[in-house]
Formats: C-alpha cells, structure tokens, sequence
C-alpha cells in the first residue's frame, strides 16, 4: 500500500442528534496521484465521508465519530487526522487537503488576493514569492491568461466558471497532498463543466484528487477509482472500468445503470 | 355582478386610502419647506440659539450622535458577531436576541428616565454623556440586528471554503465574511444614525439643551431636537420661525442621509 496517500479505516460518523450513523464502518483507501470518485444516491453519506477528510465538520460542534482517517505524509510517516485537536494542526492539515466546494466561493477581494489568501494564512509574507506562487497556482488552475490583466479587479466580477478555477488555484497554491471536490461542476454550465474536468486531470500529476459527484459520466470519463456508496455503506469499490463494466454487486450496477437513484 | 361591484369599491377604497396618506405626507413637507425656507437667514447657521441661530444646536446635535456612534457601533457589531457567529443555536445567544429585539422597540422615553435615573440624578445635573448614553442605547440594538442579519445572509460556503485554505475562524470572520456583509451593515449604521439624529425624548432629560456654544459635556449640551420643541412652544414668532427653520434643516439632514444609505446599497451590489 505504499501508493496510498489517504485511508479511510472502519470510519463511522453521526450527526448530533440522529438516531442512525450517517457513515457505517467505511473502508477505503485513496491513491497517490489518481482520481478517486464517490457516487451514489443523494443521503447516502459521500459527502460526509468527504467533508470528514479534511475535518471541516468540526465547525459544526457535536459529531460524534470513531475509526481512522490516516494520512500518509511525504516522509512516509502516517497520522490519525481524527486525533488532531489543536487549531494549528487543523490548519496543517487544511493545507495538506484542500476543498472545492459545489457553488464557487471567491472572496469578496482582488483576484490576486484571493490566490494569495491561504498563502498568506500560511505565513508567506514576501512579496516577490507571493506573486511567483500565485502566478504559478494560477497558470496550473489554467486561467492565467484570462486574469493575468485583471489580478487587481475583484473575483466577484468573473463568469461562474472562471470563479470555480480561481477557487481551484486558490487551493492549489498551497501545494496540497489532496484536493477535495464536492461536486464542483453541479452549478456549472456545460462549457464551464468540460473545462474544469480537464483542469481536475491535468492536476492529477501534482495532487491527489477525490470527486463527489452525481454525474455518473463524470465520474466514468475522470476517475481511476470509483467508490459507490448506498444509505451510508460503502457498496463497491474499484477501479474505475470495473466498476462500471463488471461490477461485482448487484445493487452497483442497479444504480449504474439507472434503475434506482 | 355583485363579484365586480366588489372589486370596485375595494379598488376605490384602497386608492382613497393610499391617496389621502400620501397626501398628509405632502401637506406635512410643503409647510414644513415653505415656513422652513421662510425663516431661514445665512445668520440662522452662524449664530448660536442665544442670537437666534442654530448653530451651537448642530454642532451640539452632531456631537452628540457622533459619540454615541462611536460606542454604538463597535458594541453593536461585536455582539452581532456573536450571536451570528459563535453562539448560534445556544440559548445566551437567543436570550440576547430576544432582549435586543424588546429593546429596538422599546419607548425613547423610557429609555431617557433610565439614563436620568444613572447618569443625570447621580451627578448633580443635566450633561452631555449622558445624551451620548441615551443615544448608544437607542442605537445599539439596531446595529445588533442589522449585523446579525446582514451575516446571516453570508453563505456558509464562503466560511467554509476560507476554514478549508487553512484559516483560523477569527481570521475568516474579520477577514472574509465581514467584507462580504460589509454595505449591509454599513447601511445600517447609516440608517440607525439618520434615526437617532432626530430623536428627542432620550435627549430631554438627559443633555437637556443649551442657548450657547459649548462641547464641554459635562455641563447641559446644545441640541437641535430638543430646541426645536422648547422653540415652539413659545408665544413670539421669532422663536416659532425659528422653530420651522430647525425642523426643515433637520428633515432635509435626515434625509441626505437616507437617501445616501439607500445610494450606497444600489452602487455595491
């Protein structure tokens, strides 16, 4: 398992004040360097597992969980995410595993500040790496030439799509081990849509990806690996051509093939 | 039949109705404007009340409302992000919320017996802290309710997104989601300022008022409001136009200031 970057290990979680676990003994590894997709049908806890990988669940206080989330760090050293307390390692971490969220989120800020937002959280103070690191984040988000001549004009002035690549490069500039997406191009037009799944497999050479998605097509043209999830079980989990040609459970290919969900 | 003769005189009723309150409205500017316009001499602005001016009455106004702002308003946001922020759902946070929203509509008058009874009885006499007082207290449930509701409508996402870069919750708050409420609740201090800039009744027992040029408050503080009412109960007419004249300037005041919250609101968004 030396190719594992994140695992998932007999993970459970429930939300205060519901009665069942919303994530039942989830197992699952992710690879380095590959895109990893969640599917399933709406409430059936990929969210969750997602939103817990990077622990932003914990802005919301009363969860309760037990398990492993490890992450595998560069020097090979391993680490319970779940163990983590203090705010300073909740930072680590977030910059370890970023997240892109469904709707864009720019700030209300400059385009070049809004790349240079985590940089700065992180302590970069120079001016010089600032602009070669945002520059950079940019150009790997592949929309430095649409904002090379706007940096200084506020992110909330761009198209949708042009907003969800700068929250990409935003995320990005931070050199993560992971990138999570929770169904980044639900609020997207088409166009918008293609050009962001192109930018989330050119990123699969410098990060790890995992996709929530409820675009079947999505996660069979972009993902190595499938997971499909149901009522808060992980079902099946392969890869990707296994999954949606050969899958070894029924109810897999139920959901595949659209009787249900 | 019956259905639409129905329909007409709701119809003619509704218009009656609309039209005689907009007519009121009109009737009250016209008046005030002609016997405001009427009265007012260049020297109404450079002379104090003691010479038949207002201006130790508008300095002292101003000051007043200023002060308060300053207290008003960085109490007022703080415990808006409280409750928004940090104690959503808890039961202090709905329990302020309440009391805050008791207090918006509480009495002016009240609110002025109150200060008499902590800030003017105790000390001997009428001052101009405890005008600044009377006012902050009006002013800060306002300012608690529009931060409380201008954050509310900030999206999640965004905190969420600005805590997933790796951001301590302080941070976002002051950095990100307070930017993205930022003309909301500007807009509201502009307003909760156009509102107490014309009150009287937490100044009448408070600050009192004063015939001459002062911004020592320690002692009873010039004020247009309260000027306006002791003015117009005078028998001679000098005072009474005089009395126009203040209440014109202050319509005309109350206004600017509306219309520049409401201006400041169409640009941003």
């Amino acid at each position: 398992m030396e190719n594992v970057v994140m695992e998932v290990k007999d993970f459970s979680f429930v939300y205060p004040g519901a009665e069942k676990p919303s994530l039942k003994k989830i197992t699952l590894p992710v690879e380095e360097n590959k895109i990893t997709a969640m599917i399933g049908p709406s409430g059936c806890g990929k969210s969750t597992l997602l939103r817990s990988m990077n622990r932003i669940h914990d802005l919301y206080p009363g969860n309760t969980y037990e398990g492993e989330i490890n992450l595998y760090h560069r020097d090979g050293t391993k680490e319970n995410i779940l163990k983590l307390k203090k705010e300073n390692d909740f930072i680590r971490l977030r910059q370890e595993v970023g997240m892109i969220f469904q709707k864009p989120t720019p700030f209300p800020m400059s385009i070049f500040d809004n790349v240079a937002y985590g940089l700065r959280l992180a302590g970069i103070k120079n001016k010089s790496e600032l602009q070669d690191r945002v520059e950079a984040a940019l150009k790997g988000a592949a929309i430095w030439k649409e904002t090379k001549d706007r940096l200084g004009e506020s992110a909330l002035g761009m198209s949708g799509g042009q907003q969800q690549r700068l929250c990409i490069a935003r995320a990005v500039a931070l050199k993560p081990r992971v990138l999570l997406f929770d169904e980044p191009t639900s609020a997207l037009d088409p166009i918008s849509t293609s050009a962001i799944e192109e930018l989330i497999s050119e990123l699969k050479s410098e990060v790890s990806v995992v996709i929530v998605t409820h675009n079947m097509q999505q996660a069979s043209r972009l993902s190595d690996y499938t997971a499909f999830m149901y009522l808060g079980e992980l079902i099946e989990y392969d890869k990707t051509e296994t999954i949606f040609l050969n899958p070894s459970e029924k109810l897999t290919e139920d959901y595949i093939t659209g009787r249900f969900g | 039949m019956n259905r639409l003769m129905l329909n007409k005189t709701i119809l003619i009723l509704s218009t009656l109705a609309a039209v005689i309150g907009v007519g009121f409205l009109f009737w009250i500017l016209i008046t005030l404007s002609y016997k405001g316009i009427m009265a007012i001499h260049w020297t109404t602005f450079t002379h104090d009340l003691v010479e038949g001016g207002i201006r130790n009455l508008l300095v002292g106004q101003f000051t007043m409302a200023i002060l308060a702002s300053v207290i008003a308003v960085p109490v007022g946001m703080m415990a808006g992000i409280y409750l928004r922020e940090y104690g959503h759902g808890s039961k202090l946070a709905a329990v302020i919320r309440n009391l805050s929203d008791v207090m918006m509509s509480a009495p002016s008058i009240v609110i002025g017996v109150f200060v008499f009874a902590i800030l003017v009885d105790p000390f001997g006499g009428y001052n101009g802290f405890a005008g600044i007082a009377a006012l902050a207290i009006m002013m800060i449930p306002i300012i608690i309710s529009t931060t409380d509701n201008m954050l509310g409508l900030v999206p999640q996402e965004l905190r969420e997104a600005g805590i997933a870069l790796g951001g301590s919750k302080h941070k976002i708050i002051l950095q990100v989601v307070i930017k993205a409420a930022k003309v909301g609740i500007m807009t509201g201090i502009l307003l909760s300022f156009a509102r107490i800039i014309g009150e009287t009744a937490p100044l009448l027992f408070t600050s009192a008022n004063n015939q001459f040029f002062t911004l020592n408050l320690t002692e009873q503080f010039p004020s247009l409001t309260v000027s306006i009412y002791n003015l117009a109960t005078y028998p001679d007419a000098p005072s009474r136009d005089l009395a126009w004249a203040a209440s014109f300037i202050l319509t005309v005041i109350v206004l600017i200031i509306n219309l520049f919250g409401r201006f400041v609101v169409r640009n941003k968004k």
